[in-house]
Protein backbone atom coordinates (compact mmCIF):
# COMPACT_ATOMS: atom_id res chain seq x y z
CA UNK A 1 0.00 0.00 0.00
CA UNK A 2 1.25 3.52 -0.81
CA UNK A 3 1.26 6.47 1.53
CA UNK A 4 -2.06 8.06 2.43
CA UNK A 5 -0.60 11.53 2.10
CA UNK A 6 2.58 12.77 0.49
CA UNK A 7 3.99 16.30 0.56
CA UNK A 8 7.02 16.74 -1.64
CA UNK A 9 8.93 20.03 -1.78
CA UNK A 10 5.66 21.75 -1.07
CA UNK A 11 5.75 25.53 -1.07
CA UNK A 12 3.18 28.29 -0.97
CA UNK A 13 3.56 32.02 -1.33
CA UNK A 14 0.85 34.53 -0.47
CA UNK A 15 2.21 37.51 -2.41
CA UNK A 16 5.47 38.30 -0.58
CA UNK A 17 4.78 35.98 2.37
CA UNK A 18 6.27 32.49 2.17
CA UNK A 19 3.78 30.32 4.06
CA UNK A 20 5.38 26.98 3.14
CA UNK A 21 8.98 26.47 2.18
CA UNK A 22 9.83 23.07 0.76
CA UNK A 23 7.86 20.80 3.07
CA UNK A 24 8.44 17.04 2.75
CA UNK A 25 6.67 14.32 4.71
CA UNK A 26 4.47 11.28 4.32
CA UNK A 27 1.57 9.86 6.27
CA UNK A 28 1.58 6.09 6.00
CA UNK A 29 -1.47 3.86 5.64
CA UNK A 30 -3.18 3.62 9.02
CA UNK A 31 -0.83 6.13 10.64
CA UNK A 32 -1.90 8.93 12.93
CA UNK A 33 0.32 11.89 12.12
CA UNK A 34 0.33 15.07 14.21
CA UNK A 35 1.25 18.52 12.95
CA UNK A 36 2.41 21.00 15.57
CA UNK A 37 3.39 24.62 15.24
CA UNK A 38 2.55 28.12 16.41
CA UNK A 39 -0.04 30.33 14.72
CA UNK A 40 1.09 31.35 11.25
CA UNK A 41 3.57 28.47 10.94
CA UNK A 42 1.84 27.12 7.83
CA UNK A 43 -0.11 24.19 9.29
CA UNK A 44 -3.51 25.21 7.98
CA UNK A 45 -2.07 26.10 4.58
CA UNK A 46 -0.55 22.64 4.45
CA UNK A 47 -3.79 20.82 5.23
CA UNK A 48 -5.75 23.07 2.87
CA UNK A 49 -3.38 22.13 0.06
CA UNK A 50 -4.04 18.51 0.96
CA UNK A 51 -7.77 19.13 0.52
CA UNK A 52 -7.42 21.12 -2.68
CA UNK A 53 -8.69 24.31 -1.08
CA UNK A 54 -5.37 26.07 -1.61
CA UNK A 55 -3.16 25.74 -4.68
CA UNK A 56 0.55 25.17 -3.98
CA UNK A 57 3.12 27.52 -5.50
CA UNK A 58 5.54 24.62 -5.94
CA UNK A 59 6.05 20.94 -5.21
CA UNK A 60 3.28 18.40 -5.08
CA UNK A 61 0.79 16.89 -2.67
CA UNK A 62 -0.91 13.51 -3.10
CA UNK A 63 -3.80 11.83 -1.34
CA UNK A 64 -3.78 8.05 -1.67
CA UNK A 65 -1.83 8.29 -4.91
CA UNK A 66 -3.99 10.97 -6.56
CA UNK A 67 -2.97 14.62 -6.91
CA UNK A 68 -4.49 16.65 -4.07
CA UNK A 69 -7.62 18.56 -5.03
CA UNK A 70 -8.70 16.17 -7.77
CA UNK A 71 -11.99 14.30 -7.54
CA UNK A 72 -10.09 11.02 -7.12
CA UNK A 73 -8.21 12.46 -4.15
CA UNK A 74 -11.29 14.04 -2.59
CA UNK A 75 -13.20 10.76 -2.94
CA UNK A 76 -10.75 9.19 -0.45
CA UNK A 77 -10.64 12.14 1.91
CA UNK A 78 -12.55 13.29 4.95
CA UNK A 79 -11.93 16.84 6.14
CA UNK A 80 -12.81 18.89 9.16
CA UNK A 81 -11.85 22.53 8.71
CA UNK A 82 -10.64 24.67 11.59
CA UNK A 83 -13.39 27.19 10.90
CA UNK A 84 -16.50 25.65 9.45
CA UNK A 85 -20.26 25.96 9.62
CA UNK A 86 -23.15 23.91 8.40
CA UNK A 87 -26.35 25.55 7.20
CA UNK A 88 -28.36 26.25 10.35
CA UNK A 89 -31.60 25.24 8.67
CA UNK A 90 -30.50 21.60 8.22
CA UNK A 91 -30.84 18.95 10.92
CA UNK A 92 -27.83 16.87 11.98
CA UNK A 93 -29.17 13.91 10.00
CA UNK A 94 -29.78 16.06 6.92
CA UNK A 95 -26.21 17.36 7.04
CA UNK A 96 -25.00 13.77 6.89
CA UNK A 97 -27.48 12.92 4.09
CA UNK A 98 -26.14 15.83 2.03
CA UNK A 99 -22.55 14.70 2.53
CA UNK A 100 -23.43 11.09 1.78
CA UNK A 101 -24.85 12.18 -1.56
CA UNK A 102 -21.95 14.48 -2.34
CA UNK A 103 -19.42 11.77 -1.53
CA UNK A 104 -21.36 8.98 -3.29
CA UNK A 105 -21.61 7.04 -0.05
CA UNK A 106 -24.05 4.14 -0.12
CA UNK A 107 -24.03 3.82 3.67
CA UNK A 108 -27.60 5.06 3.99
CA UNK A 109 -29.42 5.28 7.31
CA UNK A 110 -27.14 2.75 8.96
CA UNK A 111 -23.98 4.77 8.32
CA UNK A 112 -25.61 7.94 9.61
CA UNK A 113 -26.86 6.24 12.76
CA UNK A 114 -23.39 4.77 13.41
CA UNK A 115 -21.66 8.09 12.92
CA UNK A 116 -24.06 9.96 15.19
CA UNK A 117 -23.62 7.22 17.79
CA UNK A 118 -19.85 7.45 17.46
CA UNK A 119 -19.80 11.14 18.37
CA UNK A 120 -22.62 10.83 20.90
CA UNK A 121 -25.22 12.80 18.92
CA UNK A 122 -27.82 10.10 18.33
CA UNK A 123 -30.44 11.97 20.29
CA UNK A 124 -29.80 15.15 18.32
CA UNK A 125 -30.29 13.61 14.86
CA UNK A 126 -33.40 15.68 14.18
CA UNK A 127 -32.17 18.88 15.75
CA UNK A 128 -31.41 21.78 13.50
CA UNK A 129 -27.79 22.88 13.46
CA UNK A 130 -28.77 26.42 14.48
CA UNK A 131 -30.06 25.08 17.81
CA UNK A 132 -26.88 23.13 18.62
CA UNK A 133 -24.06 24.23 20.89
CA UNK A 134 -20.64 24.90 19.39
CA UNK A 135 -19.33 21.63 20.80
CA UNK A 136 -22.19 19.65 19.26
CA UNK A 137 -21.56 21.29 15.90
CA UNK A 138 -17.88 20.43 16.21
CA UNK A 139 -18.74 16.78 16.83
CA UNK A 140 -21.16 16.83 13.92
CA UNK A 141 -18.30 18.19 11.83
CA UNK A 142 -16.23 15.15 12.74
CA UNK A 143 -19.11 12.81 11.83
CA UNK A 144 -19.43 14.63 8.51
CA UNK A 145 -15.72 14.12 7.84
CA UNK A 146 -16.16 10.37 8.38
CA UNK A 147 -19.00 10.04 5.85
CA UNK A 148 -18.11 7.60 3.06
CA UNK A 149 -15.39 5.81 5.10
CA UNK A 150 -12.45 7.96 3.95
CA UNK A 151 -8.97 6.45 3.78
CA UNK A 152 -7.41 9.70 4.94
CA UNK A 153 -8.92 11.97 7.53
CA UNK A 154 -7.59 15.52 7.78
CA UNK A 155 -8.59 17.17 11.03
CA UNK A 156 -7.71 20.82 11.55
CA UNK A 157 -8.01 21.65 15.25
CA UNK A 158 -10.80 19.11 15.86
CA UNK A 159 -11.05 19.70 19.60
CA UNK A 160 -10.83 23.48 19.68
CA UNK A 161 -14.50 23.97 20.62
CA UNK A 162 -14.87 20.89 22.80
CA UNK A 163 -15.08 20.50 26.56
CA UNK A 164 -13.01 17.78 28.31
CA UNK A 165 -15.74 15.17 27.78
CA UNK A 166 -15.92 16.01 24.09
CA UNK A 167 -12.14 15.78 23.81
CA UNK A 168 -12.21 12.36 25.37
CA UNK A 169 -14.76 11.23 22.77
CA UNK A 170 -12.49 12.45 19.98
CA UNK A 171 -9.45 10.75 21.50
CA UNK A 172 -11.36 7.47 21.70
CA UNK A 173 -12.51 8.00 18.12
CA UNK A 174 -8.93 8.54 16.93
CA UNK A 175 -7.85 5.34 18.66
CA UNK A 176 -10.68 3.49 16.95
CA UNK A 177 -9.76 4.93 13.57
CA UNK A 178 -6.22 3.71 14.10
CA UNK A 179 -7.66 0.27 14.68
CA UNK A 180 -9.56 0.50 11.42
CA UNK A 181 -6.33 1.48 9.55
CA UNK A 182 -7.67 4.91 8.66
CA UNK A 183 -4.84 7.41 8.22
CA UNK A 184 -5.20 10.67 10.09
CA UNK A 185 -3.42 13.97 9.61
CA UNK A 186 -4.12 15.85 12.83
CA UNK A 187 -3.43 19.53 13.13
CA UNK A 188 -3.71 20.58 16.75
CA UNK A 189 -2.51 23.09 19.28
CA UNK A 190 -3.14 20.64 22.09
CA UNK A 191 0.26 19.05 22.60
CA UNK A 192 -0.91 16.60 25.23
CA UNK A 193 -3.55 15.32 22.85
CA UNK A 194 -1.05 14.85 20.03
CA UNK A 195 1.37 13.17 22.42
CA UNK A 196 -1.31 10.71 23.53
CA UNK A 197 -2.63 9.56 20.19
CA UNK A 198 -0.16 10.24 17.38
CA UNK A 199 2.26 7.68 15.94
CA UNK A 200 4.46 10.39 14.48
CA UNK A 201 4.71 14.12 14.91
CA UNK A 202 6.17 16.97 12.88
CA UNK A 203 6.86 20.44 14.23
CA UNK A 204 6.48 23.11 11.61
CA UNK A 205 7.88 26.61 11.98
CA UNK A 206 7.87 29.43 9.47
CA UNK A 207 6.76 27.06 6.73
CA UNK A 208 9.45 24.43 7.36
CA UNK A 209 9.44 21.15 9.21
CA UNK A 210 12.09 21.55 11.91
CA UNK A 211 11.56 18.28 13.74
CA UNK A 212 9.88 15.01 12.90
CA UNK A 213 9.62 11.58 14.50
CA UNK A 214 7.71 9.45 16.97
CA UNK A 215 6.78 11.20 20.23
CA UNK A 216 9.27 8.94 22.06
CA UNK A 217 12.15 9.75 19.73
CA UNK A 218 11.43 13.48 20.00
CA UNK A 219 11.44 13.25 23.79
CA UNK A 220 14.74 11.32 23.92
CA UNK A 221 17.78 12.69 25.79
CA UNK A 222 15.76 13.92 28.70
CA UNK A 223 18.45 14.43 31.41
CA UNK A 224 19.10 13.38 35.01
CA UNK A 225 18.32 15.08 38.32
CA UNK A 226 20.16 14.22 41.57
CA UNK A 227 18.92 15.40 44.97
CA UNK A 228 21.86 16.03 47.28
CA UNK A 229 22.42 17.62 50.67
CA UNK A 230 23.37 20.83 48.86
CA UNK A 231 20.31 20.91 46.57
CA UNK A 232 19.13 19.40 43.29
CA UNK A 233 21.81 19.00 40.63
CA UNK A 234 20.67 18.99 36.96
CA UNK A 235 22.44 17.13 34.17
CA UNK A 236 20.24 18.04 31.18
CA UNK A 237 22.18 16.16 28.52
CA UNK A 238 22.77 12.97 30.53
CA UNK A 239 21.04 9.67 29.78
CA UNK A 240 20.10 6.81 32.09
CA UNK A 241 23.32 4.82 31.50
CA UNK A 242 25.40 7.70 32.82
CA UNK A 243 23.72 7.71 36.28
CA UNK A 244 26.31 5.49 38.09
CA UNK A 245 29.19 7.66 36.89
CA UNK A 246 27.38 10.84 37.91
CA UNK A 247 26.65 9.43 41.40
CA UNK A 248 30.27 8.24 41.79
CA UNK A 249 31.58 11.69 40.88
CA UNK A 250 29.22 13.48 43.30
CA UNK A 251 30.05 11.07 46.17
CA UNK A 252 33.76 11.49 45.46
CA UNK A 253 33.22 15.24 45.76
CA UNK A 254 31.68 14.67 49.24
CA UNK A 255 28.00 15.02 48.39
CA UNK A 256 25.32 13.00 50.19
CA UNK A 257 22.80 11.51 47.69
CA UNK A 258 19.10 11.31 48.60
CA UNK A 259 17.40 10.61 45.27
CA UNK A 260 18.31 10.11 41.62
CA UNK A 261 15.75 10.38 38.80
CA UNK A 262 15.73 10.60 35.01
CA UNK A 263 13.68 13.54 33.84
CA UNK A 264 11.38 12.85 30.95
CA UNK A 265 10.69 15.77 28.62
CA UNK A 266 7.17 16.21 27.47
CA UNK A 267 6.33 16.98 23.88
CA UNK A 268 5.56 20.47 25.12
CA UNK A 269 9.20 20.87 26.22
CA UNK A 270 10.40 19.65 22.83
CA UNK A 271 7.97 21.96 21.06
CA UNK A 272 8.90 25.01 23.12
CA UNK A 273 12.60 24.33 22.64
CA UNK A 274 12.06 24.13 18.91
CA UNK A 275 10.00 27.32 18.82
CA UNK A 276 12.41 29.24 21.03
CA UNK A 277 15.36 27.93 19.04
CA UNK A 278 13.87 29.36 15.89
CA UNK A 279 12.61 32.63 17.29
CA UNK A 280 15.03 33.30 20.11
CA UNK B 1 -26.60 14.47 -10.51
CA UNK B 2 -24.79 16.58 -7.94
CA UNK B 3 -25.65 19.79 -9.82
CA UNK B 4 -29.34 19.13 -9.31
CA UNK B 5 -28.75 18.07 -5.72
CA UNK B 6 -27.10 21.41 -4.94
CA UNK B 7 -29.80 23.30 -6.86
CA UNK B 8 -32.47 21.50 -4.85
CA UNK B 9 -30.80 22.55 -1.61
CA UNK B 10 -31.21 26.18 -2.65
CA UNK B 11 -34.97 25.53 -2.88
CA UNK B 12 -34.95 23.87 0.55
CA UNK B 13 -32.98 26.82 1.92
CA UNK B 14 -35.60 29.23 0.58
CA UNK B 15 -38.39 27.28 2.24
CA UNK B 16 -36.66 27.03 5.63
CA UNK B 17 -34.54 30.07 6.34
CA UNK B 18 -36.31 32.59 8.51
CA UNK B 19 -35.02 35.44 6.41
CA UNK B 20 -37.03 34.18 3.45
CA UNK B 21 -40.28 34.65 5.35
CA UNK B 22 -39.76 38.31 4.49
CA UNK B 23 -40.05 37.54 0.76
CA UNK B 24 -43.73 36.43 0.72
CA UNK B 25 -44.63 39.19 3.18
CA UNK B 26 -43.01 41.91 1.06
CA UNK B 27 -44.42 40.38 -2.11
CA UNK B 28 -47.92 40.41 -0.65
CA UNK B 29 -47.38 44.01 0.46
CA UNK B 30 -46.23 45.00 -3.03
CA UNK B 31 -49.17 43.30 -4.71
CA UNK B 32 -51.58 44.86 -2.21
CA UNK B 33 -50.17 48.31 -2.89
CA UNK B 34 -50.26 47.67 -6.63
CA UNK B 35 -53.91 46.60 -6.43
CA UNK B 36 -54.71 49.68 -4.32
CA UNK B 37 -52.92 52.03 -6.75
CA UNK B 38 -54.61 50.62 -9.85
CA UNK B 39 -58.01 50.58 -8.16
CA UNK B 40 -57.61 54.18 -6.96
CA UNK B 41 -56.46 55.43 -10.34
CA UNK B 42 -59.46 53.91 -12.06
CA UNK B 43 -61.86 55.01 -9.30
CA UNK B 44 -60.75 58.64 -9.28
CA UNK B 45 -59.94 59.29 -12.94
CA UNK B 46 -62.66 60.86 -15.06
CA UNK B 47 -62.52 58.98 -18.30
CA UNK B 48 -64.40 60.50 -21.20
CA UNK B 49 -67.37 58.45 -22.31
CA UNK B 50 -67.02 59.83 -25.84
CA UNK B 51 -64.35 58.13 -27.99
CA UNK B 52 -61.43 60.56 -28.29
CA UNK B 53 -58.16 60.62 -30.23
CA UNK B 54 -56.72 58.04 -27.82
CA UNK B 55 -58.03 55.44 -25.34
CA UNK B 56 -57.49 56.96 -21.89
CA UNK B 57 -58.24 53.74 -20.00
CA UNK B 58 -55.78 51.81 -22.15
CA UNK B 59 -53.01 54.36 -21.57
CA UNK B 60 -53.54 54.31 -17.81
CA UNK B 61 -53.84 50.51 -17.58
CA UNK B 62 -50.73 49.81 -19.66
CA UNK B 63 -48.71 52.42 -17.80
CA UNK B 64 -49.71 50.86 -14.49
CA UNK B 65 -48.78 47.40 -15.76
CA UNK B 66 -45.40 48.82 -16.81
CA UNK B 67 -45.02 49.91 -13.21
CA UNK B 68 -45.99 46.36 -12.14
CA UNK B 69 -43.32 44.94 -14.43
CA UNK B 70 -40.72 47.25 -12.92
CA UNK B 71 -41.80 46.35 -9.38
CA UNK B 72 -41.60 42.63 -10.19
CA UNK B 73 -38.15 43.16 -11.69
CA UNK B 74 -36.92 45.01 -8.62
CA UNK B 75 -38.17 42.34 -6.22
CA UNK B 76 -36.68 39.57 -8.36
CA UNK B 77 -33.33 41.37 -8.42
CA UNK B 78 -33.28 41.71 -4.64
CA UNK B 79 -34.07 38.00 -4.29
CA UNK B 80 -31.43 36.72 -6.70
CA UNK B 81 -28.78 39.07 -5.33
CA UNK B 82 -29.54 37.74 -1.86
CA UNK B 83 -29.27 34.15 -3.10
CA UNK B 84 -25.96 34.62 -4.90
CA UNK B 85 -23.93 37.39 -3.28
CA UNK B 86 -22.17 35.15 -0.74
CA UNK B 87 -21.79 31.95 -2.78
CA UNK B 88 -17.99 31.96 -3.16
CA UNK B 89 -15.98 34.32 -0.98
CA UNK B 90 -18.69 35.14 1.55
CA UNK B 91 -19.50 31.51 2.28
CA UNK B 92 -15.79 30.62 2.35
CA UNK B 93 -15.16 33.31 4.96
CA UNK B 94 -17.97 31.88 7.07
CA UNK B 95 -16.71 28.32 6.67
CA UNK B 96 -19.87 27.12 4.90
CA UNK B 97 -18.12 26.38 1.64
CA UNK B 98 -15.17 24.23 2.66
CA UNK B 99 -17.00 21.09 3.85
CA UNK B 100 -18.89 20.96 0.54
CA UNK B 101 -16.19 21.75 -2.03
CA UNK B 102 -13.76 19.16 -0.64
CA UNK B 103 -16.25 16.49 -1.66
CA UNK B 104 -15.62 14.78 -5.01
CA UNK B 105 -17.76 17.09 -7.09
CA UNK B 106 -15.50 19.84 -8.43
CA UNK B 107 -15.85 23.55 -7.99
CA UNK B 108 -17.63 23.92 -11.34
CA UNK B 109 -20.41 21.58 -10.24
CA UNK B 110 -20.77 23.49 -7.01
CA UNK B 111 -21.11 26.86 -8.74
CA UNK B 112 -23.44 25.63 -11.47
CA UNK B 113 -25.67 23.88 -8.92
CA UNK B 114 -25.94 26.93 -6.71
CA UNK B 115 -26.58 29.18 -9.70
CA UNK B 116 -29.26 26.95 -11.19
CA UNK B 117 -31.08 26.80 -7.86
CA UNK B 118 -30.99 30.57 -7.41
CA UNK B 119 -31.97 31.19 -11.04
CA UNK B 120 -34.91 28.76 -10.89
CA UNK B 121 -36.28 30.24 -7.66
CA UNK B 122 -35.89 33.83 -8.84
CA UNK B 123 -37.30 33.24 -12.33
CA UNK B 124 -40.38 31.50 -10.98
CA UNK B 125 -40.82 34.18 -8.36
CA UNK B 126 -40.54 37.12 -10.73
CA UNK B 127 -42.89 35.54 -13.28
CA UNK B 128 -45.43 34.78 -10.57
CA UNK B 129 -45.40 38.36 -9.27
CA UNK B 130 -45.72 39.72 -12.81
CA UNK B 131 -48.61 37.34 -13.52
CA UNK B 132 -50.37 38.65 -10.41
CA UNK B 133 -49.88 42.22 -11.66
CA UNK B 134 -51.41 41.27 -15.03
CA UNK B 135 -54.41 39.68 -13.29
CA UNK B 136 -54.91 42.67 -11.00
CA UNK B 137 -54.72 45.10 -13.95
CA UNK B 138 -57.11 43.00 -15.99
CA UNK B 139 -59.55 42.62 -13.09
CA UNK B 140 -59.75 46.37 -12.51
CA UNK B 141 -59.33 47.85 -16.00
CA UNK B 142 -60.56 45.02 -18.18
CA UNK B 143 -57.37 45.30 -20.25
CA UNK B 144 -54.50 42.85 -20.49
CA UNK B 145 -51.70 42.76 -23.02
CA UNK B 146 -51.90 40.36 -25.97
CA UNK B 147 -48.37 39.21 -25.27
CA UNK B 148 -47.78 38.19 -21.65
CA UNK B 149 -45.37 35.28 -22.07
CA UNK B 150 -42.59 37.19 -23.81
CA UNK B 151 -42.27 39.98 -21.20
CA UNK B 152 -42.45 37.41 -18.40
CA UNK B 153 -39.64 35.36 -19.92
CA UNK B 154 -37.56 38.45 -20.64
CA UNK B 155 -38.05 39.60 -17.08
CA UNK B 156 -36.92 36.19 -15.81
CA UNK B 157 -33.88 36.25 -18.08
CA UNK B 158 -32.99 39.76 -16.91
CA UNK B 159 -33.04 38.61 -13.30
CA UNK B 160 -30.87 35.59 -14.17
CA UNK B 161 -28.26 37.87 -15.77
CA UNK B 162 -28.04 39.92 -12.59
CA UNK B 163 -27.66 36.66 -10.66
CA UNK B 164 -24.79 35.60 -12.93
CA UNK B 165 -23.04 38.95 -12.45
CA UNK B 166 -23.52 38.74 -8.69
CA UNK B 167 -22.12 35.21 -8.65
CA UNK B 168 -19.05 36.43 -10.54
CA UNK B 169 -18.70 39.25 -8.02
CA UNK B 170 -18.92 36.75 -5.16
CA UNK B 171 -15.64 35.18 -6.29
CA UNK B 172 -13.74 38.44 -5.83
CA UNK B 173 -15.67 40.65 -3.44
CA UNK B 174 -16.59 40.41 0.22
CA UNK B 175 -20.28 39.98 0.97
CA UNK B 176 -21.38 43.57 1.51
CA UNK B 177 -19.19 44.95 -1.27
CA UNK B 178 -20.66 42.42 -3.68
CA UNK B 179 -24.25 43.17 -2.68
CA UNK B 180 -23.69 46.90 -3.09
CA UNK B 181 -21.96 46.38 -6.45
CA UNK B 182 -24.81 44.22 -7.74
CA UNK B 183 -27.46 46.76 -6.80
CA UNK B 184 -25.36 49.58 -8.29
CA UNK B 185 -25.09 47.65 -11.55
CA UNK B 186 -28.86 47.27 -11.50
CA UNK B 187 -29.21 51.03 -10.95
CA UNK B 188 -26.75 51.76 -13.75
CA UNK B 189 -28.84 49.69 -16.13
CA UNK B 190 -32.02 51.52 -15.15
CA UNK B 191 -30.35 54.91 -15.62
CA UNK B 192 -29.15 53.77 -19.04
CA UNK B 193 -32.74 52.95 -19.97
CA UNK B 194 -33.93 56.39 -18.87
CA UNK B 195 -31.11 58.04 -20.84
CA UNK B 196 -32.26 56.13 -23.91
CA UNK B 197 -35.86 57.30 -23.46
CA UNK B 198 -34.73 60.89 -22.99
CA UNK B 199 -32.44 60.53 -26.01
CA UNK B 200 -35.34 59.32 -28.12
CA UNK B 201 -37.65 62.07 -26.91
CA UNK B 202 -35.00 64.72 -27.62
CA UNK B 203 -33.85 62.97 -30.78
CA UNK B 204 -30.27 62.82 -29.45
CA UNK B 205 -28.14 60.12 -31.12
CA UNK B 206 -25.41 60.59 -28.50
CA UNK B 207 -27.71 59.79 -25.58
CA UNK B 208 -29.26 56.92 -27.49
CA UNK B 209 -25.79 55.56 -28.29
CA UNK B 210 -24.71 55.72 -24.63
CA UNK B 211 -27.90 53.97 -23.60
CA UNK B 212 -27.49 51.28 -26.25
CA UNK B 213 -23.89 50.61 -25.23
CA UNK B 214 -24.78 50.18 -21.56
CA UNK B 215 -27.82 48.07 -22.43
CA UNK B 216 -25.61 45.64 -24.35
CA UNK B 217 -22.90 45.67 -21.69
CA UNK B 218 -25.59 44.98 -19.06
CA UNK B 219 -28.20 43.12 -21.12
CA UNK B 220 -30.64 42.76 -18.25
CA UNK B 221 -31.61 46.35 -19.02
CA UNK B 222 -32.13 45.56 -22.72
CA UNK B 223 -34.30 42.58 -21.74
CA UNK B 224 -36.33 44.67 -19.32
CA UNK B 225 -36.84 47.36 -21.97
CA UNK B 226 -37.77 44.71 -24.50
CA UNK B 227 -40.28 43.27 -22.03
CA UNK B 228 -41.81 46.71 -21.50
CA UNK B 229 -41.99 47.29 -25.24
CA UNK B 230 -43.64 43.93 -25.91
CA UNK B 231 -46.33 44.68 -23.30
CA UNK B 232 -47.69 47.43 -25.49
CA UNK B 233 -46.52 46.42 -28.95
CA UNK B 234 -50.09 45.71 -30.02
CA UNK B 235 -51.25 49.23 -29.10
CA UNK B 236 -51.04 51.52 -32.09
CA UNK B 237 -51.98 55.09 -32.95
CA UNK B 238 -51.92 57.98 -30.51
CA UNK B 239 -52.50 55.68 -27.52
CA UNK B 240 -49.36 53.70 -28.34
CA UNK B 241 -47.38 56.91 -28.89
CA UNK B 242 -48.44 58.34 -25.51
CA UNK B 243 -47.64 55.08 -23.70
CA UNK B 244 -44.16 54.97 -25.19
CA UNK B 245 -43.52 58.52 -24.05
CA UNK B 246 -44.25 57.50 -20.46
CA UNK B 247 -41.72 56.21 -17.92
CA UNK B 248 -42.70 52.58 -18.60
CA UNK B 249 -43.03 52.90 -22.32
CA UNK B 250 -40.13 50.66 -23.24
CA UNK B 251 -38.67 53.02 -25.79
CA UNK B 252 -35.57 50.91 -26.27
CA UNK B 253 -36.20 47.90 -28.45
CA UNK B 254 -33.05 45.88 -28.89
CA UNK B 255 -33.72 43.90 -32.03
CA UNK B 256 -33.46 40.21 -32.85
CA UNK B 257 -29.86 39.74 -31.65
CA UNK B 258 -30.81 40.25 -28.01
CA UNK B 259 -31.58 36.61 -27.19
CA UNK B 260 -28.42 35.29 -28.84
CA UNK B 261 -26.41 37.95 -27.03
CA UNK B 262 -28.09 37.05 -23.72
CA UNK B 263 -27.12 33.39 -24.10
CA UNK B 264 -23.56 34.26 -25.17
CA UNK B 265 -23.27 36.74 -22.30
CA UNK B 266 -24.44 34.20 -19.72
CA UNK B 267 -22.04 31.57 -21.07
CA UNK B 268 -19.13 34.03 -21.04
CA UNK B 269 -19.88 35.24 -17.50
CA UNK B 270 -20.28 31.62 -16.40
CA UNK B 271 -16.93 30.57 -17.87
CA UNK B 272 -15.10 33.53 -16.31
CA UNK B 273 -16.75 32.79 -12.95
CA UNK B 274 -15.81 29.11 -13.03
CA UNK B 275 -12.25 29.86 -14.18
CA UNK B 276 -11.76 32.46 -11.44
CA UNK B 277 -13.29 30.28 -8.74
CA UNK B 278 -11.10 27.33 -9.68
CA UNK B 279 -7.98 29.44 -9.26
CA UNK B 280 -9.02 30.94 -5.97
CA UNK B 281 -7.54 29.81 -2.66
CA UNK B 282 -10.31 29.16 -0.14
Amino acid sequence: MGAAFVAESLSKNYKSVRALDGVNFEVAEGELFGLLGPNGAGKSTLVKIGCGLVHPSGGRAEVCGAPAGTRAANARLGYLAELFRFPGWLTADEVLVLHQRLSDSDGGTRERAELLELIDLSRAADRRVETMSKGMQQRLGIAQALVGSPRLLILDEPTSALDPAGRRIIRALLEELKGRRVSVLLNSHLLSEVELVCDRVAIILAGRIVSEGTPDSLRAGSGVEVETDSGVKHFPDAVRDEIPAIVDRLVADGARIYEVRTTRRSLEDVYLEAVEGQTG
Amino acid sequence: MKVLLLARYVLVECSRRRVFIVVPILSAAFLGLYWFAVARVFATSEFSSVPGPFDERLVVASTMLGLGLFGSFFLGVVLIVFLTFTVARGDAEQGLLQPVVVRPLGRRTFLVGRFLGAAAVSMLYVMLIFACCVLITRGISGWSPDNVVQPALELGAAVVIIGALTLLGSVFLATIANGVTALMLFGTGLVAGLIGQIGEALDSPTLEGISRFISWALPFEALYQSGLASLTEDISGLSGFLIRLGPFGGAQESGPGLYAWTVAYLVAIGLVTIWSFRRRDL
